[in-house]
């Protein structure tokens, strides 16, 4: 078979924009600094754009380590399209941070790793999937070089990374050890056929330790609340989304596809850490008087929420998965951009200081209450089909979680009430009108109207993935 | 599909909602005048609905449906039968009437507007969505829009306005987290049986569902109704929700949003869930019965008059409970009756109560006193809502109340007595409520009040004309509830196994 370039077109174009970010950022003078926001978008949406149009191109490449079927296909698209709004929500941030090149560049790459990520066929392309993603969020949270506390975070993040990448490469290490291969669909074949050795059992535990700190599943959680609060906010936005969702996407591949065989093994402890990342991430949650902490905690539990189509294992709970996945984009999105955009006036990411911003910046609150209501799940909003997915694949089996999961959320609502209570009750202290660039109000209305129409009218995207969640197992 | 009658009936709130926004901020006259157009339209075609109905044909008429989701099964689709059109007149009665009761807001009255037009497009949505994922996605639609009124133009008084938001919104969203799953779990279980994907509410009726299966889901969604019904003792969120909430508010929700938990319960439980229904009955007579007996007896011991209102809705909606438990076509005609009589006798009390507030800035029996003189039109909607409320023949809601009787008594007998007994009560709080606000010696602090005029005398007209031609020509309302019950109690005696008795194990 002629090798397909194809099949890599996405990741190409995405290597050559990172490249010539990063060449520009350095070449470039100070005062053009400030076009390449613009040039990441334009790259970004071409790359969006191919994907869509090689939506029906599907193969492996390299010998099967590198997989391109729909379902690859949709997780990049959802990182793109996170990317695509990550950098068009956070122009004007980056200006008054003062750094261009080599942010725009380290988003660029980031967004590569979740690529390849999607598509990783075995252990090494999954791993170096991952780390150049990490690596460019390592970078990415301490970019701010003299804000101590984002410096803080950088640390933090690279410390706690290495230790998960190090439980990761040794579970992998382990399971290389027992059935001799890295291909995850030849594993499939090999642990199903076999019986299940202890050291298999003991590699599961490193693998869920190593992927669960990606996606921050209690008791793995801890580094979130620090490094989302200390990041730059589009940053902390991208890590919400992007890095959870190819976390996510490479988590599925490795158990549902990879280690089915075990499913009996792995499944029930899945759901327990699925259960106490719900409740742990919401009662923490609570007391948070800093806005992105509060984020932070309910990102924790989203990724409990999502944890759920994992514990069903089959392809429903697969396509709950991506459909929650997707609609997260917009929900996390317009939160946080809507915190960044009240940051560059006000300063200050308390909750309390969010006093009256209903009138002063109507759009702001509406997208702020229309995105954590949606996290909720409160209907009409994307949050509520994308739960009624996610539950329905365990409904019959775990009861006891879809129950649990369901009073979680609405008493989620209590805290994203309670930003909303300020907004709109408190008078403003001063009343100047907080104005949004172009840029922003597009990214803002994109989330917004992305979590209604989804909410509302959720036919066309279950479709697509539907067809995405069937080319999982068809390998 | 002729003219979607039903869609324009629940876009034109929402449409006078968008153009709310983009008026100016404080043309507060033209807010006022928009929302009282967009109800208004709701209104004459709920009317139009109401009488046009064809009752001898009986089923869902005016029907429309898209395909909605293809894999869920869902359906847009929307449709009146007997069950629905009451429900549907009253909320566009109140709706209509609320805006006017709202008329003296003076601040924001922009984002109030929109927001209590947003909130009667979704309790309107409950009533005719002939599916349940349709029902749920508008079910909750109401509950954000509720908290945002009650924070922003509630009242302080016993509680403050924050507190009772708050414990309003989580007692509700709370029970519709039961709901839901119970909703997820029987459209699961329902796939599993007949292999296909259906979501309205007459496809899962027709699924045979396991006996222990039903029992166990009907108990979810008794939790779920039951603590939007306010059912004891999941009731503790109603008078304090109400006195801190706006008056439109709580015109609003004890007039029709409780509602949405009993016609849930019949028209999806009870459907839906026969052989649960029949397990469950005695407990549910049980807990209507306390919750009469209980709220009427809270009702004697409270002094704001808010309050009063607020336990006397969760004493009557023990009754629709106590009708709904005798399953049988004259228990469930005499609850659906109720609830109508009910919603239109708890917002003109609502409506009042606030204009009282308004003008006198107190809501506590012991300042109030022979306000008769004083504002006599007033007086004479408070007293109309307080005879209705203690069940005067002649109002609307004496033969409701009759019915359930005659339907609980049949099945529960000392259960119904005591629950007669409960009228007692409630003449005595509602009188003594009356006989201390409105008449003895007229106070001097008072004798500068305006009566209601104008736009303020709306709710009394509407609603009071409601309450007398409901009362003198009952059968305008029960031969619609009739036509749609009585093939609800047939589909229900068809798909009950014989094996299940009323009262199953007990």
């Amino acid at each position: 078979m002629p090798f397909d370039y194809r099949l890599l077109t996405i990741e190409m174009i995405v290597a050559a924009l990172g490249l010539i970010v990063l060449v520009l950022g350095l070449i470039a003078p100070e005062n053009k600094q400030k076009g390449l926001g613009p040039l990441t978008v334009m790259g970004f949406l071409g790359a969006l754009a191919a994907a869509m149009v090689l939506w029906n191109t599907q193969g492996t490449l390299f010998d099967g380590m590198f997989v391109v079927d729909k379902y690859a296909a949709f997780f990049k698209i959802l990182c793109l399209s996170a990317a695509v709004l990550v950098t068009l929500g956070c122009t004007q941030y980056v200006r008054n941070m003062g750094v261009h090149g080599e942010y725009y560049a380290m988003i660029v790459f980031a967004a590569l790793g979740m690529c390849v990520m999607a598509s990783a066929g075995d252990f090494i392309t999954l791993y170096l999937g991952l780390e150049l993603m990490t690596i460019a969020f390592i970078i990415l949270v301490a970019v701010n070089k003299r804000d101590g506390k984002a410096v803080e975070a950088g640390m933090k993040y690279l410390v706690l990374a290495g230790l998960s990448s190090a439980a990761l490469l040794y579970g992998l290490s382990l399971v290389y050890g027992m059935t001799g291969t890295i291909m995850i669909y030849d594993i499939a074949r090999l642990v199903a056929a076999g019986s299940i050795s202890p050291v298999l059992i003991f590699a599961l535990v490193l693998l869920v330790a190593g992927l669960g700190f990606k996606v921050s599943v209690v008791p793995f959680h801890m580094w979130a609340p620090d490094i989302y609060h200390g990041a730059p906010t589009p940053v902390t936005a991208f890590l919400a989304v992007g890095s959870k969702a190819a976390s996510f996407a490479v988590l599925l591949r490795l158990f549902v596809a990879g280690l089915a065989g075990m499913a009996g093994t792995w499944i029930m402890p899945v759901a327990v850490l699925a259960a106490l990342t719900m409740v742990i991430g919401n009662l923490l949650a609570i007391p948070q008087t800093n806005i992105k902490r509060m984020l932070a905690y309910s990102s924790i539990a989203q990724a409990g929420y999502i944890l759920v189509g994992l514990v069903a294992a089959n392809e429903s709970g697969i396509k709950g998965v991506m459909f929650y996945s997707f609609l997260y984009v917009f929900a996390t999105m317009g939160a946080f951009v809507v915190v960044a955009a009240v940051y560059n006036k006000i300063k200050s990411e308390e909750i309390a200081d969010y006093a009256g911003l209903a009138q002063r910046a109507p759009l702001l609150a509406a997208v702020l209450t229309i995105s954590m209501l949606s996290m909720a799940g409160i209907p009409p909003l994307a949050g509520f089909v994308g739960k009624f997915y996610l539950f329905k694949t365990i409904i019959s089996g775990y009861f006891w979680l879809a129950l649990l999961g369901l009073i979680m959320s609405m008493i989620s609502v209590y805290y994203y009430l309670r930003v909303c209570l300020v907004m709109y009750r408190d008078d403003p202290k001063e009343n100047t009108p907080i104005e949004v660039s172009g840029a922003v109000a597009v990214v803002l209305l994109v989330a917004m109207i992305g979590t209604m129409v989804i909410g509302i009218y959720p036919g066309p995207l279950s479709e697509v993935v539907n067809t995405a969640a069937g080319t999982f197992f068809l390998h | 599909m002729g003219f979607p009658v039903l869609t324009a009936c629940l876009l034109a709130p929402l449409a006078a909602a968008l153009i709310l926004v983009f008026l100016p901020k404080d043309e507060d006259k033209l807010h006022k005048w928009v929302a009282a157009a967009g109800t208004f339209v709701s209104l004459a075609i709920s009317l139009y609905v109401y009488f046009a109905y064809n009752k001898e044909l009986g089923g869902l008429q005016f029907v429309e449906r898209v395909p909605w989701i293809k894999d869920l099964g869902v359906t847009y689709f929307m449709g009146v039968d007997g069950l629905s059109l009451p429900m549907l007149l009253l909320t566009n009665l109140i709706g209509f009437s609320a805006v006017f009761a709202s008329w003296n807001i003076k601040n924001r009255t922009k984002e109030f507007f929109v927001l209590l037009l947003i909130l009667i497009a979704g309790v309107m949505g409950t009533f005719i969505a002939q599916d349940v994922f349709i029902f749920l996605l508008f079910y909750e639609v109401v509950v954000i829009p509720i908290y945002l009124m009650v924070i922003i133009w509630g009242s302080s008084k016993r509680v403050t306005k924050e507190y009772a938001g708050m414990k309003l919104t989580i007692y509700l969203l709370i029970g519709s987290a039961f709901l839901l799953a119970a909703v997820i779990a029987t459209f699961v279980k329902s796939v599993q049986i007949t292999g296909t994907p259906d979501m309205s509410f007459k496809g899962l009726g027709q699924v045979a569902f396991p006996e222990q299966f039903q029992i166990y889901m009907f108990l979810l969604m008794l939790i779920g109704f039951g603590s939007l019904l306010s059912m004891w003792p999941f009731h503790s969120w109603s008078p304090d929700g109400y006195a801190g909430a706006p008056t439109a508010v709580s015109m609003i929700h004890a007039g029709i949003l409780k509602k949405i938990g009993g016609y849930g319960l019949i028209r999806f439980a009870v459907y839906v869930m026969p052989a649960g229904a029949a397990y469950w009955a005695p407990f549910i007579a049980v807990l209507g019965v306390i919750g009469c007996a209980y709220a009427a007896m809270g009702a004697l011991a409270q002094k704001d008059l808010k309050y009063v209102v607020g336990y006397s809705s969760v004493s009557h909606m023990g009754y629709v409970l106590l009708g709904v438990a005798a399953l049988s076509v004259v228990g469930i005609n005499g609850a659906v009756a109720n609830m109508f009589a009910h919603g239109v006798m708890a917002a003109l009390f609502f409506s009042m109560i606030g204009f009282i507030y308004e003008k006198t800035h107190t809501r506590w029996i012991p300042d109030l006193g022979g306000l008769a003189r004083q504002v006599p039109r007033l007086a004479v909607g408070f007293m109309m809502a307080a005879m209705a409320s203690l069940g005067l023949p002649g109002l609307v809601s004496f033969i409701p109340e009759f019915t359930i009787f005659v339907g609980s008594f049949e099945r529960f007998g000392l259960l119904a007595v005591v629950a007669i007994a409960g009228i007692i009560i409630t003449a005595l709080y509602v009188l003594r409520a009356g006989a201390n606000t409105l008449f003895g010696p007229p106070r001097e602090e008072y004798n500068h009040l305006k009566d209601i005029q104008g736009p303020e005398m709306v709710p009394l007209v509407v609603l009071g004309t409601v309450l007398v031609v409901g009362g003198l020509l009952p059968a305008l309302l029960f031969d619609v509830i009739n036509s749609g019950v009585e093939p609800i109690m047939a589909h229900i005696a068809d798909y009950l196994p014989a094996a299940v008795q009323i009262g199953g194990k007990y």
